[in-house]
């Protein structure tokens, strides 16, 4: 077993798009390494979605002005994996600072040699300004930092106060939480909307609620501990697939894919009335539904209660010739006073406990939902969250495998039992 | 290439410093090596970069093929295994299976449409000119632009194809979750965007046949359309082979209409209903960072190619006769 030069993997990557001749431009890499002019350093910062760093970047570089800071972000973690992943094996192109969403750190956690260990620049000093478990699991198995956390995704669920009126449910976000205290009430919750006669469906997908209750019923999921997979005999995994397939059976979805062309136009067009709401989501809710839905959507808390869905990492690439000033910039951007700043440009909920006990913090209201006192409802959960432990193939379990298959009932294509058969053959396919 | 858009090689000299030919033998030798080489020195550039980026690529896919290969992580050599893995990988077949679906559906019709739209064209008509650009518009528009506007137009919920359909009382298709209506969407996308490029090489070979043909056998009382089948396609048969092969090689490499189709989801699908090879190599390449295995799918794809416009030549060499 050899370890290619970066020469030759740089060359590599290049002959394998060649050889692909597609349109998409696989491994264009840019330089990003000239000066900015007049001895100015760029430092760039990779993210995907909505991280809320604008404000913040301008910050950054009037408090040192010898720094400036280009943000780039591609909107879908799915297009951004592999854009990443072509920067990192041709070794250059990459920014200063990339994120990492969780699912997808544990992959690149597999690979440390990849990114700058943090504990270097003194990084492991910080563990006490975060929740403990987030801090943990930017930690590669041979105990290198590799990033430092930025937001968690503490679980909310939002809905749409207009279509529970039709729907003849209460609209009062603490009567809606009482609603669906456990996931059987939540079923049950869907079909009294289906009876009442909106017009529209209740939940957008069931992928998203298959997320949800992965996230509390159990500390693993498709890993054990030891990295096995486990997939088939968890009962955590087989809980959450039954409990899906319930929802699938009593036609409480709207059936669309999350992410498609078709949600986005669903939020629109108040195809469904519920979605299940990290933090996070709040910011991607407002650009599909537009300034329009202002004041009609809200948020209550999610049956069973806890669950964590996202959140992400800032770390440094190997290859950034300014590891040290990358460094430093990721630190002021996961700080309390950078995570506060993210939280109310975009809506990423603070990891860092100095933020999550900021009084400004708390008292933040969101006017798109109803004026939700968000910093209340998704602060107060924060805390309680209980880490999930993720083998190093789980997003690609859960998105090439589980979800593919739950769609597949839903579309109607394929039976439960089958479906279940075909999430575990793909699943061990994955793990390999 | 043309000579005229090559760019100029200098013209060989008496190299520097060496002393001054004496005579005529050594100018002969100068212009002969100028008739014999020159013409070398001009394709150079073409064979340069065919070397650089089509050749070495190549061979190089074919040397990563034979290692298991994380990308960005480390490798090991490993022979023939991953050819081995993909010759019992049902879902790489479901891939290849979904490819030739696509490609037989989408490129049928082009041809016989593209045929028809040139023959058309090739009919004195007004705006002649404005018609005949008019069909290339679809091809210059970007295929990102095309794949993003037929995934809304092929939309279940607020599609217009749908609502359409409805108009006549058929019930909406959920056009990403069928095998069969998620080809015919895709080679829709396909066929907007060639048949009309396609339409163009055709006119162009058309307007190559010599007219006193036509006019001869229009005095032997030949109708329009035996003069169409009789002359036209057997005159054409050349410029249908070469259609027919550029198409085999696009339709085979098919990637960015499925991908944008199926929302940018690499499977093709929920049960990888329209997942090409393409798409197949780029998943275990890019999104499970198995590099050998995405290389050793790309070179299967590629001697794929290779044998698909061997069998098209055949088969349309022969029709054609």
């Amino acid at each position: 077993m050899h370890v290619p030069s970066r020469r030759l993997r740089n060359s590599a990557v290049v002959a394998l798009t060649a050889v692909m001749a597609l349109g998409l431009a696989a491994g264009c890499s840019k330089k990003n390494d000239a000066p900015a002019g007049d001895g100015q350093l760029k430092l760039v910062v990779d993210t995907f979605g909505e991280f809320g760093y604008k404000a913040l970047a301008k910050e950054y570089e009037s408090a040192h002005p010898n720094i400036k800071v280009q943000l780039r972000s591609i909107e879908k973690l799915d297009d951004y994996k592999p854009k990443l992943t072509q920067y990192l094996a041709a070794g250059s192109g990459a920014g200063d600072v990339v994120a990492l969403e969780e699912g997808i750190l544990t992959e690149f956690k597999t690979q440390p040699q990849n990114f700058v260990d943090l504990n270097q620049f003194g990084g492991g000093d910080l563990a006490k300004d975060y929740l403990p478990w987030k801090f943990e699991q930017g930690k590669a198995s041979n105990g290198q930092l590799i990033g430092l956390p930025t937001d968690v995704g503490g679980l909310g669920v939002c809905y749409r106060r207009d279509l529970f009126e039709k729907a003849k449910l209460p609209t009062d976000r603490a009567e809606v939480s009482k609603l669906w205290t456990t996931w059987d009430d939540f079923i049950a919750t869907g079909q009294r909307f289906n009876a009442g006669g909106s017009g529209a469906a209740f939940l957008d997908s069931t992928t998203t609620a298959f997320n949800a209750m992965l996230a509390q019923f159990g500390d693993t999921n498709f890993y054990d501990r030891n990295n096995n997979l486990i997939a088939d005999s968890n009962p955590s995994v087989r809980k959450a697939w039954d409990y899906t397939m319930s929802m699938i059976d009593k036609g409480i979805s709207a059936k669309v894919t999350t992410w498609s062309n078709e949600w986005q136009a669903g939020f629109k067009n108040a195809s469904f009335a519920v979605t299940f709401c990290p933090s996070w989501m709040r910011g991607i809710i407002k650009t599909n539904a537009g300034d329009a839905s202002t004041g009609k959507w809200d948020i209550a808390d999610v049956p069973g209660g806890g669950g964590n869905w996202g959140g992400s990492f800032l770390a440094v690439p190997k290859q950034s010739r300014h590891a040290k000033e990358a460094y430093e910039l990721a630190k002021f951007l996961t700080s309390a006073h950078g995570q506060i700043g993210a939280f109310n440009e975009s809506g990423p909920l603070p990891s860092n406990l100095g933020a999550l006990d900021d009084a400004t913090f708390k008292a933040t209201t969101d006017p798109y939902f109803n004026n939700a006192p968000v910093g209340v409802i998704y602060g107060a959960g924060a805390k309680a969250l209980k880490p999930v432990y993720r083998g190093p193939k789980h997003q690609a379990v859960l998105d090439r495998a589980f979800q593919p298959a739950i769609q597949s009932v839903e579309q109607g294509k394929a039976k439960a039992d089958e479906a279940w058969k075909n999430a575990l053959d793909a699943a061990k396919k994955e793990a390999k | 290439m043309s000579l005229r858009t090559a760019p100029a090689a200098p013209p060989p000299q008496a190299p520097v410093g060496e002393p001054p030919a004496p005579g005529r033998p050594a100018r002969y030798r100068l212009a002969r090596w100028d008739l014999k080489y020159s013409p070398y020195l001009y394709i150079a550039p073409f064979f340069l970069l065919f070397g650089a980026f089509g050749a070495y690529p190549l061979v190089y896919t074919a040397w990563v093929s034979l290692h298991d290969w994380n990308l960005i992580g480390s490798s090991s050599f490993v022979g023939l295994d991953n050819y081995r893995a993909l010759m019992v990988d049902a879902d790489f077949w479901n891939a290849v299976v979904n490819t030739m679906g696509i490609f037989v559906i989408a490129t049928v019709p082009q041809m016989v449409l593209a045929l028809a739209l040139a023959n058309l064209l090739n009919r004195g008509m007004r705006a002649r000119t404005l018609f005949r650009m008019g069909v290339l518009v679809p091809n210059v528009t970007s295929v990102a632009a095309v794949g993003i506007v037929f995934g809304q137009l092929f939309g279940r919920d607020f599609g217009l194809v749908n609502y359409l359909l409805g108009l006549f009382g058929v019930d909406r298709v959920d056009w990403q979750a069928n095998t069969w209506s998620s080809w015919i969407a895709i080679a829709t996308m396909v066929d907007w965007r060639w048949t009309g490029y396609n339409a163009l090489i055709f006119l162009a070979a058309m307007q190559a046949i010599p007219r006193d043909l036509y006019e001869s056998a229009a005095i032997d009382g030949a109708s329009r359309g035996r003069q169409f089948w009789s002359i036209t396609i057997p005159m054409l048969r050349p410029t249908i082979i070469f259609a027919v092969i550029i198409s085999t090689i696009g339709g085979l490499q098919l990637f960015t209409e499925p991908l944008l189709f199926g929302n940018g989801r690499i499977l093709g699908g929920s049960l990888r209903q329209f997942q090409t090879v393409a798409m197949y190599m780029y998943e275990n390449a890019f999104q499970r960072f198995n590099y050998g295995y995405g290389s050793a799918v790309a070179w299967t794809l590629f001697m794929l190619i290779a044998l698909m416009c061997a069998v098209n030549y055949l088969l349309v060499r022969r029709s054609a006769r």
